[in-house]
C-alpha cells in the first residue's frame, strides 16, 4: 500500500510546491488506486502542503519546481520527492503505479509551434 | 523592440554563416531577414543579450531560450514546445499571467491608427522569483512584450528575465570602509587584495584564489565577475569537489543525446552555461586527474568536447578557480598536474586568514550582529566588554564563516539587548588549542594556543545532557553580566527550550537517525522518542 501525493494546477502537476493550492492524494494497491481525493488548501504554501503530507502519511510527492529546504525536509521525512515533473495528473499516477515515474520526468507533448 | 524585423522562413542562401541548417542542437537555425543586407542569425544575436530571452509562441509555448535564459532556469533545448509556464516557473506565471492582459490591451487599441508595424501591449516589468531546476529560488525582473506582425496581432511573445541583483529590503546597506561589494575588510592586510582585484577586473585572465576555508573565496570570485565587463553574464559556479568523475564530466563539458545510458537529451554544460561571463570552479584541488587533462585542453584551446560530440564547441568564458589546498605540495605528491596550476596560475589572489586581519573582527561583528538583528526582529546593540574581548582574541580557525555562525547563535540565544559570554557557543568559552587547518600557502601546521577563556556553563554545550536540573533555574537579566560569575549564566529561559535544542541538534549531526541521536545524548531511544513527542518533534 502506497500513498502519493500530487500537486495540482488544475489537472496537471504545479509547476511550483509553494504556489499550489490544491494536491491530489492516491492510496496505490497492487497497481490500482484503491482511493482518491481531491484536498484544497486554504492558501498556497509550501509549510503548508508539507504538513498535509506529513500527516496523511504519503509515501512520494510529485511536484514542478521545489525549494530545496523543503525537498530536504520531506527527504528527512522520508517521502520520496519527484520534482521537476510536467504534465497531467492522470499519468504521472499511471507512471508511478507502473514503477517508471522519475524526477524531471515530462509527459506533455512539446509542440514544435 | 517595436521595430525590430520579424522572424521569416529561412531565406535561400546566401553565404555560410546564413544558411539555414541544422544548429548545434539540431534544430533549424532560425534568421532574422530585412534588417541588413544579409541574414542575421537569430540564435547569436538572442545569446548576445545580457538578459535570459524565451521566445514564446502565441500559444505560450517555449520557441527558443538563448544561453543566458538556459543558464538561469537550469534547462536546455529539451523546453522548446512546452508550455512556458512549467519552464520559466516564475510566481508571476501562476497568479497573474500577464498574457492576458496584453491581448486585452491589443484589442482595447486595435482601431486607433498606429505605426506601420509597431505594437502594443507592452506590461510593466514586474519584479517575481523563479524556482530554477537547482531546487534555488531566484529574484528576478520579468517583461512580456508581444511579438506583432505588421498588421498588428500578437504572433508571439518574448519574455525578458533579468536576476535581481540588489539586497533583500531590510538588509543593511554595504557598510562605509569596505572596499568591494560584500566584502567588510578595514584591515591593511586586505588592501593589497583589492588594489590587485581591480586591475584584474578589467582582465580575462585566468585567476587563482587560494585561502582557508571560509575566508570568503567565493564572495572574491563574485565580486570580481561583478567588477569585470563579463558582469552582463552568467556566473556560474561548480564544486570540483562536490560529484563524483563521470558526473562532473557531463556537467563541466556538458553531452549530448544517447551519449551514453540516461542521456536522454542535450546538456549544454557548465562551460556553455558560463558563455560571455566567468566559471568559477571552486575547490579546484578536488579535480580528478582525468579531468584535469581536459580541463587543460579547455584552457587552451578555448572550446569543450562534450561527451559524444563529434566536434568542439567554442566557448568564451573566463575562468576563476579556487582551493583551500597548497597545490605545490600536491604537485609533488602527483595528485595536481603541474601543467594545469601553471595554466590556472596566471593570476594569484590569496585571502589572508582572519587572524592576520587586525582590526576586521569588530566590524565582521558589528556587521553580522545587525545583519541578523534585522532578520531576526531583535535589537540587539552591540557585544558587552567580556564578550568582544574573548570574540577577538579567538584565532577564528573556520575564519568569516565561523565568525558569521557564532554571531547568529549569538542573536538567537541572547536575551537581553547587549550579547554577553552567556550568548557565546561553548566551542568559542573554550576552543580546542590543536592546530588549525592548513592554508592554501603553506600555513600547515602552525599551532594556536586558546585564549583564557572562562569555562562554558553547564548544560550549555549540551555534552551534559544528564543533568537538566542545573539548568532550570530562570536566566539572569542580560545586563547583570558585570556581576555575575559566567558559570552562573544562563542561555535557554527554561529546560525545555535546551532539551529542545539538544534533540534537534543531536538529529541534525546524525542526519535524522534517531538511534546515533539518542546515543549521542546519552539517552535510550525510547527517551529520546518520549521527549521528540513531548516536544512535538515528530
Amino acid at each position: 500500500m502506497k500513498k502519493i501525493l500530487i500537486a495540482l494546477h488544475g489537472d496537471e502537476v504545479s509547476p511550483r510546491f509553494d504556489q499550489t493550492g490544491e494536491a491530489w492524494i492516491g492510496t496505490i494497491h497492487d497497481g490500482a488506486i484503491m482511493r482518491r481525493r481531491n484536498v484544497v488548501l486554504p492558501q498556497a504554501s509550501s509549510e503548508g502542503l508539507c504538513h498535509l503530507a506529513v500527516t496523511e502519511g504519503v509515501d512520494a510527492i510529485v511536484c514542478g519546481g521545489i525549494e530545496d529546504e523543503f525537498y530536504q525536509y520531506l527527504h528527512w521525512k522520508r517521502i520520496t520527492v519527484y520534482d521537476n515533473v510536467i504534465g497531467p495528473m492522470e499519468q504521472v499516477a499511471q507512471a508511478y503505479m507502473e514503477g517508471s515515474l522519475a524526477a524531471g520526468a515530462v509527459f506533455t507533448e512539446g509542440e514544435q509551434p | 523592440m517595436a521595430h525590430a524585423p520579424q522572424a521569416q522562413p529561412p531565406s535561400p542562401p546566401q553565404s555560410p554563416v546564413n544558411t539555414p541548417g541544422k544548429g548545434v542542437t539540431g534544430g533549424i537555425t532560425p534568421l532574422l531577414t530585412g534588417l541588413l543586407p544579409q541574414s542575421v542569425a537569430a540564435d547569436a544575436l538572442l545569446d548576445s543579450l545580457p538578459f535570459g530571452i524565451a521566445v514564446l509562441s502565441a500559444e505560450k509555448r517555449i520557441v527558443r531560450l538563448n544561453s543566458r535564459a538556459q543558464a538561469l532556469l537550469g534547462v536546455g533545448d529539451e523546453a522548446h514546445g512546452l508550455p512556458c509556464y512549467h519552464v520559466v516557473r516564475s510566481a508571476r506565471c501562476l497568479r497573474e499571467c500577464p498574457v492576458p492582459a496584453i491581448l486585452r490591451s491589443l484589442r482595447a487599441t486595435q482601431d486607433e491608427p498606429a505605426e506601420s508595424g509597431s505594437c502594443r501591449g507592452e506590461t510593466a516589468p514586474c519584479d517575481t522569483d523563479i524556482l530554477d531546476r537547482q531546487r534555488r529560488k531566484v529574484p528576478v525582473r520579468s517583461c512580456v512584450l508581444p511579438l506583432c506582425d505588421p498588421a498588428g496581432g500578437a504572433v508571439g511573445y518574448l519574455e525578458v528575465l533579468e536576476e535581481a541583483t540588489c539586497p533583500a529590503p531590510g538588509l543593511p546597506q554595504q557598510e562605509e570602509g569596505s572596499s568591494m561589494e560584500g566584502f567588510i575588510a578595514r584591515s591593511p592586510a586586505m588592501q593589497p587584495l583589492f588594489s590587485a582585484m581591480r586591475i584584474i577586473a578589467e582582465t580575462d585572465s585566468t585567476l587563482l584564489i587560494t585561502g582557508e576555508t571560509g575566508t570568503g573565496k567565493d564572495l572574491l570570485a563574485e565580486g570580481i565577475h561583478k567588477a569585470s565587463p563579463r558582469s552582463g553574464g552568467p556566473f556560474v559556479k561548480v564544486n570540483c569537489g562536490a560529484l563524483p568523475e563521470h558526473l562532473l564530466e557531463s556537467e563541466l563539458f556538458g553531452h549530448m543525446r544517447g551519449a551514453f545510458t540516461g542521456a536522454v537529451s542535450d546538456k549544454p554544460g557548465r562551460f556553455r552555461l558560463a558563455a560571455g561571463g566567468t566559471l568559477f570552479l571552486t575547490e579546484i584541488g578536488d579535480l580528478p586527474l582525468a579531468l584535469q587533462v581536459k580541463l587543460l585542453t579547455v584552457l587552451d584551446d578555448q572550446c569543450v568536447h562534450p561527451l559524444g560530440a563529434t566536434r568542439p564547441v567554442s566557448v568564451d568564458v573566463r575562468i576563476i578557480a579556487a582551493t583551500h589546498r597548497n597545490l605545490e605540495a600536491m604537485v609533488r605528491e602527483g595528485t595536481f598536474r603541474q601543467d594545469l596550476l601553471f595554466r590556472l596560475n596566471v593570476v594569484r589572489l590569496h585571502v589572508p586568514p582572519l587572524r592576520d586581519r587586525d582590526g576586521d573582527i569588530p566590524a565582521l561583528l558589528d556587521h553580522f550582529l545587525r545583519r541578523f538583528s534585522a532578520s531576526t526582529a531583535k535589537s540587539l546593540r552591540g557585544f558587552t566588554p567580556q564578550a568582544m574581548k574573548i570574540l577577538c582574541e579567538y584565532p577564528w580557525p573556520g575564519n568569516v564563516r565561523e565568525l558569521r555562525n557564532v554571531v547568529e547563535y549569538a542573536v538567537h540565544f541572547t536575551t537581553g539587548d547587549m550579547v554577553d559570554i552567556s550568548g557565546l557557543p561553548a566551542s568559542i568559552l573554550a576552543p580546542p588549542a590543536e592546530a588549525l587547518p592548513s592554508g592554501g600557502d603553506g600555513s600547515a601546521g602552525r599551532t594556536y594556543t586558546a585564549p583564557h577563556a572562562p569555562r562554558p556553563p553547564e548544560g550549555q554545550s549540551g555534552q551534559e545532557p544528564g543533568q537538566p536540573e542545573q539548568a532550570t533555574t530562570p536566566p539572569p537579566a542580560a545586563q547583570g553580566v558585570s556581576g555575575t560569575a559566567p558559570q552562573e549564566q544562563q542561555t535557554f529561559r527554561t529546560w525545555q527550550e535546551k532539551e529542545r535544542s539538544m534533540i534537534l541538534d543531536a538529529l541534525a549531526r546524525t542526519g535524522g537517525r534517531k538511534q546515533e541521536a539518542a546515543d549521542t545524548l546519552g539517552w535510550s531511544r525510547s527517551t529520546l522518542w518520549r521527549k521528540m513527542k513531548q516536544h512535538a518533534l515528530e
